[in-house]
């Protein structure tokens, strides 16, 4: 069973992306190819293989929770497409 | 002979001895980008202006050591304070970082000289440096061909001479099938090497920095200089640092190479496969013991690359949301709307195509079947690694399945298959000049355990050594 452009649109709800009718005409179109192509995982009996996550053993890294030196607000601020001193401005939420 | 045209090392050494200004370097680096880099299209930004300033104060230092007055390039996903860092994405197109990136910060603190950004595909997904919002960057062998990706306009820049050397970012093989396109010498590091601080995300588990040079021993020079743990990145490895200069050998007898067949199939284009079969009798006749091995699981990287990077990439591209920083689109009459034509409108193709893809493999009905499989079979492939190691100091392959091709003829390309194993099990890899095939530069992939890269150099110095395909350069009619 493969995705319908409906399953694309609710994938582009999802990952907040505005698709065109002609994107979701090729993804649809792309990804019922490239989920074919993962198919061929499903010939492995991985029933006892341990996922491999990160390739590192990773572990939490601490530091004494001290002040350091870090961004003003203006360095902070200044890549923002809107904003009104130290606050980002974003149309309304509700 | 032209000052651009020398290595990182001769440069270096004329700095140290005063023989030749900062200044002087910069100003025929300058030159030959102001004959050149109209065809190539290599950077992004340039920053020459900033670069004379770093110029002058290190001809005034007492001491000249290390990388310091020689030019270079930052592929334009690696944090620059104040200079522009697009990912060559519509996206960042006006991003400037208010930081550096680690790595960054280290080449400056050595007194590099920065002269630009380089093009790349967008957020480094791509195999051509055409996925590039700007304009594709062109092959210093054949201005029709690709110069390969994500990585491009590093690998370029480096062979065109428009830089000495380059930082660039692999993900599954965006420095090495570059560096073999280009006919230059890429080095992915091991995971946790080298820090990822300030390193725009793509798929954070594979994403590593390394360098793109003209030579085995200035990539040496250049790791020496980029490699080391970093609190910044939680990723990096606390391990000792080697001075990788000493692996700059050519006595690699009883050196045990293997050659996995799996990356020797019909993928290949013949004539690039003779040509790594040619370099492998060459390992033996420098006393190398070469022997078959099969890495079986090889097949199921490509997929389960497919997988794990899309999931990631749809959860580190959430970031760009059009309200911190990026693009924005300002007619939205709610938030979520604003966020979904942000990003709509300002991501590309391959990018969004990406970004969805993940989100259904991470979505609750799909994770088992695809997400977590993938992991599973990752662990298959990196014991597969593990394996040939038990036997094998290092593997050798072709780097990329074919020359560069030309601009526009490919919508996929098959290196992924040779290049991408060695980011799942996170072990170094690299490519180096190991052949030539109708004028254009073939690349040859040494494959180690996790942190060998010393003995990785050590058999590519042993190689170009005994060759003359690093010092084949592409001629430029300026």
């Amino acid at each position: 069973m493969g995705l319908m452009d409906k399953d694309i649109e609710k994938l582009a709800i999802l990952a907040r992306i505005n698709l065109t009718p002609e994107e979701k005409e090729t993804y649809a179109v792309q990804f019922n190819s490239i989920l074919d192509s993962t198919r061929v995982l499903d010939e492995l009996p991985t029933d006892v293989v341990e996922p491999l996550i990160y390739v590192l053993p990773l572990y939490n890294v601490m530091r004494d929770d001290e002040v350091r030196p870090s961004l003003s607000n203006d360095e902070a601020m200044a890549n923002a497409p809107l904003h009104e001193e130290a606050k980002f401005k974003v149309p309304r939420l509700i | 002979m032209k000052l651009y045209q020398l290595s990182v090392k001769k440069i270096a050494e004329m700095l140290a001895r005063r023989e030749v200004k900062a200044q002087e370097v910069l100003e025929s680096v300058a030159e030959r980008i102001s004959q050149v880099e109209h065809k190539i299209q290599a950077f992004t930004t340039l920053t020459l202006e900033e670069a004379q300033k770093t110029a002058m104060d290190i001809d005034r230092r007492g001491e000249i050591t290390g990388l310091a007055g020689i030019p270079c390039g930052i592929k334009d996903n690696l944090c620059t304070r104040g200079v522009k860092t697009t990912c060559a994405s519509k996206m960042l197109e006006n991003f400037i970082p208010p930081y550096d990136a680690t790595v960054v910060n280290k080449l400056k603190s050595d007194g590099a000289v920065m002269v630009g950004k380089m093009n790349m595909d967008e957020f480094a997904m791509g195999f051509s440096t055409e996925t590039s919002c700007f304009y594709p960057t062109h092959n210093p062998w054949d201005l029709a061909r690709v110069p390969g990706g994500s990585s491009g306009g590093s690998a370029a820049a480096v062979a065109a001479g428009e830089v000495f050397y380059a930082l660039a970012s692999d993900t599954g093989g965006s420095i090495r099938q570059p560096a073999a396109f280009c006919g230059v010498v890429g080095l992915k590091p091991t995971y946790g090497r080298v820090s990822r601080y300030g390193l725009v995300a793509f798929a954070s588990s594979m994403d590593q920095v390394g360098p793109l040079t003209r030579d085995v021993t200035d990539c040496a020079l250049v790791m020496n200089a980029i490699c080391g743990y970093d609190h910044r990145d939680s990723s990096s490895r606390e391990a000792e640092v080697p001075d990788y200069r000493d692996f700059l050998q050519t006595d690699i007898k009883g050196m045990k190479i293997g050659f996995p067949r799996e990356y020797f199939l019909d993928e290949v284009e013949p004539s690039v496969r003779e040509a790594v079969k040619k370099a492998l009798l060459k390992y033996e006749e420098l006393g190398a013991v070469v022997e078959e091995t099969s890495l079986p699981h090889s097949k199921y990287a490509l997929p389960v690359f497919q997988i794990i990077a899309s999931a990631e990439t749809s959860s580190s591209m959430a970031r760009y949301d059009g309200v911190r920083y990026g693009y924005r689109d300002e007619n939205a009459q709610d938030i979520a709307e604003m966020m979904s034509n942000s990003r709509g409108r300002g991501l590309g193709p391959e990018v969004k195509r990406r970004i969805l893809l993940g989100t259904h493999f991470l979505s609750k009905d799909s994770y088992d079947a695809y997400y977590l499989k993938a992991m599973k079979v990752r662990r298959l492939i990196k014991e597969d690694f593990d394996r040939a190691f038990e036997k094998f100091d290092l593997l050798v392959s072709p780097a990329a399945v074919s020359t560069a091709f030309k601009l526009g003829e490919k919508t996929e390309d098959l290196s992924g298959v040779l290049n991408i194993p060695a980011n799942l099990a996170g072990i170094p890899a690299m490519s180096i000049p190991g052949g030539v095939v109708d004028g254009l530069p073939v690349g040859l992939q040494l494959m180690g355990p996790p942190l060998a890269e010393g003995t990785l150099l050590k058999a590519a110095y042993a190689f170009e050594q005994g060759s003359d395909y690093h010092l084949r350069t592409p001629i430029l009619e300026v």
